[in-house]
């Protein structure tokens, strides 16, 4: 017996990798990454720790309606006299909450049906996708409005209707990344295993397609926001006392000369918020797609493929 | 300069002016400085060619577009001089790079079909050079009409009205060496431009770079990681790895007297057609840039090393005609270039067939590829399918598995019909059958450890306990000589040759009976190459294990196979045992095939008979 190879003497570390943790460790490190967690994290930070820390009740009229800021109160009164600095910390973390739930959903159910219809292809493709184009037809707020007013503002059903408008585009960009992930070799290989189909989806393309959804949770994240904003902003959010960043939005505007900051807190909040994810998301699609990759890593040099 | 056309290569290479001389050349990354390549220094003659042969990675296609003034991004020329005609391109500005490229120096890429412009007509694109370069040619459409004849395209005007898509990868490529000597340059770099081709393409197009830069004195730089190719077309060749020349010197020395243990190490890692023999590779893999160690950055891998070669860099030291950047150059020189030993001849099939193919006809979509196919594969024997591009190899093999479920015939594996598709196959024939994909690249999921993919299939096939399945996979870690260090590591921590180890390792763990490799090497480089053939060959041997192996490389059969079957358009050509298919080929299109192979074995015997110009 001829021994040829010789035992090679690399030795490695072994570290356990979870791609999504790998993925944001890279993402943190560009600039933009670091920009965009440092904004979004900042609002984050103060919603959560803001009921915690406010000075006043959010719920209790302490002074007289749209007073401008002063020492005692730092941003003035809103419409019913109520501390506009208390609400402002109090009033986020429904916001996020909700905002959270629903991009959770939509992306489940959106990233679920584009999966399937990718490696399914045939009959189940068509029928995913036809359905996928009825529901992208409805603007997305008309949809959730539709729902909400049918139904009535209950916290569940807004979490539901603006999680489900997301789901038709996210299984449209989920569908087209899995169609090429379903091609690969370590796929077929699978199947040449006789596995079944659902595990052949959960194990083999799914964590290929971690890139992909962190771009898609991102942006359906911010849309979220402005969604739940927007729906609270037109009144369809939580019942009226507690604070919410959206619903301080309208019930103040017509206190718009007397006390700004009574408007433009949230509506700043938010904005930081949604830049915040967006720039964060937009790192996070860069790196993904080697744009902000290090400089060695594209010396690879000349790979013989032949025919 | 028409007295000098007439000489050999060989001749020239002693007379001709020197056309390009590269002192010191040195290539950084941008960022940090690291030495990509270093202390590069060659000079080539009129009409004479340079091979600069390695394995990926070793800067060899960096040195090439050096030569054209051009560093890709991340990458800075940052010293050294490159001399075309006495000028030193590398202090000129910008635009005056522009008018040398494509005048006065030319560039043949490696993928004609990339490099031609899918929208443009090909006389456009032939006589762009020509205008970007006014008054290096008289008139136009002479030169156009010319420049066909002289690389052997079809001259009549139609063909310069046809798009790229509408030619051969062949014609392609030769359009493509049309464009380079179009203004008659002093240089041309000349990237791996065959290796998507055919052998009998490949030995066309070779003709035509030899007589055209034979007929216009250029000096041309080869660049291939094929040492066949390289040898029987380059007057002098440079080996290069990490980076820098560890060898330099007249080609039949260089590759019939190697000095350098890493030139040593390629060349018997090549396989010979007319030889049945053990292929020996080089383990490990080259350092990246800025890893590099201290002193020679071959010793890792080394057998010749000593303490010194982890602690000094070698100098080039001259050995005859050659240069060798090695310490122990003069040591090494006197052993004797060890050839490779026969290996024992393996068990012929005896016994039924294990798998049989009676009238197997097989499409895509309307389009036919396999014409009534029949084979034997016989148990504990190694099938080779050989075949062309395009000949239905790849199709004959998924359909065996189940990857490729439209076709009609009878395929029978130990008596049993298949089914078409795996997924009306039962588990127990689906592990008895396993397949191994061409790239290793893509067949290994990159979210999975090797010790996951490793046991997921007998987890699957054979639902065995935990420990048992460590057990295993433990033991076919070593049978593909990888260490137990791989278990946690990730497909992306792995060089090309370790993956396709592995994928090797993840269709033998299931003890299967019949193992079906589809072009597992080629995507490799030469060394990895050998030693993964051998891991093959060996596991074959020892486990009892009928192979079919697909290959377009007709010198690899020799050494795995016992039958050859060669495939063309679809129909079997010529079935056999390998020694008669090899040496008394009958059928036309096998002869042809097996001229047309490029051979090491013909190095020695260099001055190539000037190729007639039709």
């Amino acid at each position: 017996m001829d021994v040829v190879a010789p035992r090679p003497v690399a030795v490695a570390t072994p570290r356990v990798r979870r791609p999504w943790v790998h993925l944001l460790g890279a993402v943190v490190r560009t600039q933009r990454g670091a920009l965009g967690l440092s904004l979004a994290g900042s609002v984050v930070l103060l919603a959560v720790i803001g009921p915690f820390v406010a000075p006043y009740s959010p719920n209790q009229s302490v002074t007289i309606d749209f007073a401008g800021p002063s020492a005692q109160y730092l941003l003035g009164s809103d419409q019913l006299g109520r501390d506009v600095l208390s609400r402002v910390l109090a009033g986020g973390w429904e916001l996020l909450l909700m905002a959270l739930a629903s991009t959770a959903f939509g992306v489940l159910i959106g990233a679920a049906a584009g999966v399937s219809a990718a490696y399914l292809r045939g009959r189940v493709d068509g029928l995913i996708m036809r359905t996928v184009d009825v529901f992208l037809a409805f603007p997305q707020l008309v949809f959730a409005l539709l729902l909400v007013s049918i139904i009535g503002p209950k916290i569940w059903l807004i979490i539901v209707a603006v999680g489900f408008t997301h789901a038709p585009a996210v299984a449209r960009v989920l569908r087209s990344a899995a169609l090429e992930i379903s091609e690969r070799d370590y796929v077929k290989s699978v199947e040449l295993q006789g596995v079944r189909p659902a595990k052949v989806m959960s194990s083999e393309i799914l964590p290929n397609l971690v890139s992909p959804l962190m771009v898609e949770s991102g942006l359906r994240f911010t849309y979220s926001i402005v969604m739940m904003a927007g729906l609270a902003f037109l009144g369809f959010g939580l019942p009226p006392p507690s604070p919410n960043w959206g619903y301080m939005i309208q019930e103040n505007r017509i206190g718009l000369s007397l006390n700004v900051w009574a408007v433009a807190v949230p509506v700043i909040l938010i904005a930081l918020l949604t830049i915040g994810i967006n720039t964060f998301t937009d790192a996070v699609a860069r790196v993904a797609i080697g744009v902000e990759s290090r400089p060695e890593e594209g010396l690879i040099d000349d790979i013989g493929m032949d025919a | 300069m028409s007295a000098l056309v007439e000489n050999s290569a060989n001749h020239l290479a002693d007379t001709g002016p020197v056309r390009l001389e590269v002192k010191d050349l040195s290539i950084q990354l941008t960022s940090g400085g690291a030495e990509v390549v270093g202390d590069v220094s060659f000079s080539v003659r009129a009409a004479e060619l340079l091979g600069l042969v390695g394995e990926s990675g070793s800067g060899k296609t960096t040195v090439a577009l050096a030569l054209l003034g051009h560093a890709r991004r991340g990458l800075d020329i940052s010293a050294g001089e490159i001399r075309l005609d006495g000028e030193n391109i590398l202090g000129l500005k910008a635009a005056e790079l522009r008018q040398l490229r494509g005048a006065k120096v030319a560039y043949v890429p490696q993928d004609p079909s990339a490099a031609l412009d899918p929208t443009l007509r090909i006389g456009f694109q032939l006589r762009e050079a020509l205008r970007v370069h006014p008054g290096s040619v008289g008139d136009v459409e002479e030169r156009v009409a010319e420049m066909l004849r002289e690389s052997r395209l079809d001259s009549t005007p139609e063909v310069l009205k046809r798009y790229p898509h509408q030619l051969s990868g062949g014609q392609q490529q030769r359009v493509t060496l049309a464009m380079a000597f179009a203004c008659r340059p002093s240089l041309i770099v000349l990237d791996e431009p065959t290796t998507g081709l055919d052998v009998s393409t490949q030995r066309h197009v070779l003709e035509t770079v030899r007589s055209l830069c034979r007929s216009y004195g250029v000096a041309a730089v080869y660049v291939s990681h094929d040492l066949a190719v390289v040898g029987g077309l380059v007057s002098q060749v440079a080996v290069m790895y990490a980076g820098r020349v560890v060898e330099i010197g007249p080609t039949e020395q260089v590759f019939g007297l190697p000095v350098h243990p890493y030139t040593r190490g390629l060349l018997a890692a090549v396989p010979s057609p007319k030889r049945a023999e053990v292929l020996t590779g080089i383990e490990g893999q080259p350092p990246r840039p800025g890893r590099k160690p201290k002193g020679c950055a071959f010793a890792p891998r080394c057998s010749y090393a000593v303490s010194n070669c982890f602690v000094e860099r070698p100098v080039p030291v001259a050995i005859g005609d050659s240069y060798v950047r090695c310490m122990r150059a003069r040591d090494i020189e006197k052993e004797s270039h060890a050839r490779r030993v026969t290996p024992p001849t393996a068990l012929a099939g005896t016994g039924d067939a294990v798998l049989k193919l009676r009238g197997l006809d097989a499409s895509y979509g309307r389009q036919r590829v396999l014409y009534d196919v029949d084979l034997d594969v016989h148990p504990e024997s190694c099938t080779a399918i050989v075949g062309e591009s395009g000949s239905g190899k790849t199709t004959l093999a998924r359909c065996i598995v189940g990857l490729h479920s439209n076709w009609t015939g009878e395929i029978t594996f130990k008596g049993n019909r298949l089914a078409n598709g795996a997924r009306h196959r039962q588990k127990a024939v689906l592990k008895q059958i396993q397949y191994i994909f061409q790239n290793p690249y893509t067949s290994l999921n990159p979210r999975k450890t090797i010790g996951q993919i490793l046991s997921e299939p007998l987890e699957h096939f054979m639902r065995l306990p935990g420990d048992e399945r460590k057990a295993r996979v433990t033991r076919v870690l070593e049978d593909v000589s990888l260490g137990l260090d791989f278990l946690d590591r990730y497909p992306d921590q792995l060089s090309g040759g370790e993956r396709q180890r592995v994928a090797i390792a993840r269709a033998i763990v299931v003890e299967p009976d019949l193992l079906v490799c589809d072009e597992v090497t080629s995507a490799l480089d030469v060394s990895v190459q050998a030693v993964t053939v051998e891991v093959l060959r060996r596991l074959q041997r020892e486990r009892r294990l009928s192979m079919v192996f697909i290959t377009h490389n007709l010198a690899l059969v020799r050494s795995i196979a016992q039958t050859a079957v060669v495939l063309c358009e679809g129909r079997i050509v010529e079935v056999g045992p390998v020694e008669q298919v090899l040496e008394h080929p009958k059928d036309p299109y096998t002869i042809r095939l097996i001229e047309d192979v490029p051979r090491l074995a013909e190095v020695g015997s260099v001055p190539d008979t000037a190729p007639s110009p039709n």
